[in-house]
């Protein structure tokens, strides 16, 4: 028997049509980038489902961590001015 | 470490978490049986899919004709598709894919029993579209809700697929029950086989069900295995009815009180006989999930052997340009 290796992890994305951003699908695993595209094709489009697909090994992937998630994503909470309905103005401006 | 006081402080926060209908992502914390559940649920799940290719396999080079037969080829290759959608979700939980596949073929796991049962004539091939997908359809689609993310995900999926595979099996089920008179014994038989092991499919009754409680306040779970059950007899009843067949069950029957058809006991004796292992096929099938794995070793090897001498060549000639 092979000593035990295994065909490395790739995440998919997929454009399900042009004029939009690719997606992630989910992953499988495949021996190299022409095999990981291959096999995205016949496992994440078999109706139609993509016009273009992208594959990454997911050990190259950097993820944020949930942890991080208070000290990334709360500062914005606060930041109510950036939106458009913070700012008041009177009913008969129109096309604002 | 932590303390056993913090452990149960984030046992809580998850809890609150679910009671909120929140998806819980990969990298969460999440309590170490909710992950073991959860791998040991999609796995089993992957494992029904993948061996269930075994049966209805058996019919593709017989099917009776070109549409069926490329109909049938596309319903299979699905199966292989949706078992590698949910390796993928149960990998996202740090499961190895080759430790889920060993323990698929030592036996360890286990895998929808109903497809521990022959397909004996084409008709079973509309029975298991029509009875088994549907009674898969009835399962999945809660689990389009299920807490887990990625699970989630790929059951979506999945149930978008699956709906053509019920329709396919009733359609030759159709076609066989308008057929000649051999034909409709053939459809007759084949639903006299399929039909209690597709009951069963839904698992032990919810009394006897030991996983059930914490599942569904995980909401892993939505719904009890005979919520689910029920819901299935009530919609196939009519179904078979337009088919002109009969339900192998002297006890079905519409309750104009409740709304639901009662139906008679289940074999648990036949069900729990066929999960240790003693079915028609058990045998068979993992025989044959081994085979192609062993005989695939050699593929897998090679395909890896390849792609690392194109990234040797690829080195050297990165370096070439270099000098």
């Amino acid at each position: 028997m092979s000593e035990k290796k295994n065909w490395p992890l790739w995440e998919i994305f997929i454009r399900s049509k042009n004029g939009l951003n690719h997606k992630h699908v989910g992953s499988l695993h495949a021996a190299d980038a022409e095999m990981a595209i291959e096999n995205a094709r016949d496992v994440y489009t078999r109706r139609m489902e993509g016009v273009s697909i992208w594959v990454v090994e997911s050990e190259h992937i950097t993820a944020s961590s949930p942890n991080q998630s208070e000290s990334l994503f709360d500062p914005a909470n606060d930041k109510v001015y950036r939106h458009p309905t913070f700012y008041n103005l009177p009913d008969e401006v129109k096309h604002m | 470490m932590k303390a056993p006081t913090d452990y149960a402080h984030l046992e809580d926060q998850f809890q609150a978490r679910i009671d909120a209908e929140e998806k819980i992502e990969p990298k969460d914390w999440m309590p170490d049986k909710y992950r073991k559940t959860l791998i040991r649920q999609i796995s089993q799940h992957a494992h029904s899919e993948i061996v269930g290719m075994l049966p209805e396999g058996n019919w593709i080079t017989r099917a009776p004709s070109l549409r069926r037969k490329v109909a049938l080829l596309a319903k299979v290759q699905d199966e292989a598709g949706h078992g590698l959608y949910l390796y993928g979700a149960a990998e996202t939980l740090g499961a190895e894919r080759d430790d889920l596949l060993d323990e698929l073929h030592t036996g360890n796991a286990k895998y929808s029993s109903i497809f521990n049962y022959p397909t004996l004539s084409w008709a079973d091939i509309g029975a298991i579209g029509w009875l088994v997908d549907g009674a898969a359809i009835m399962n999945q689609v809660p689990l389009c809700r299920c807490s887990y993310g990625p699970y989630a995900r790929a059951m979506v999926r999945v149930c978008k697929e699956e709906s053509f595979h019920q329709r396919q099996g009733y359609e030759i089920m159709l076609t066989l029950a308008r057929g000649t008179e051999a034909q409709k014994k053939m459809a007759q038989d084949a639903l006299n086989r399929w039909w209690w092991p597709s009951l069963m499919m839904f698992g032990p009754n919810d009394a006897a069900s030991k996983h059930t409680a914490q599942s569904m306040a995980w909401k892993i779970k939505r719904f009890t295995n005979d919520e689910l059950r029920q819901r299935f007899v009530d919609i196939t009843a009519p179904q078979a009815e337009f088919l002109g067949l009969t339900i192998p069950d002297e006890h079905l029957k519409y309750n104009e009180e409740t709304g639901h058809y009662d139906f008679g006991p289940i074999n648990w004796d036949e069900f729990w006989q066929v999960v240790s292992g003693e079915g028609p096929c058990n045998r068979q099938r993992l025989k044959a999930r081994r085979r192609a794995h062993e005989e695939g070793q050699w593929v897998r090897d090679a395909a890896l052997a390849h792609a690392e001498k194109r990234r040797q060549r690829q080195a050297a000639k990165n370096n070439q340009k270099v000098a």
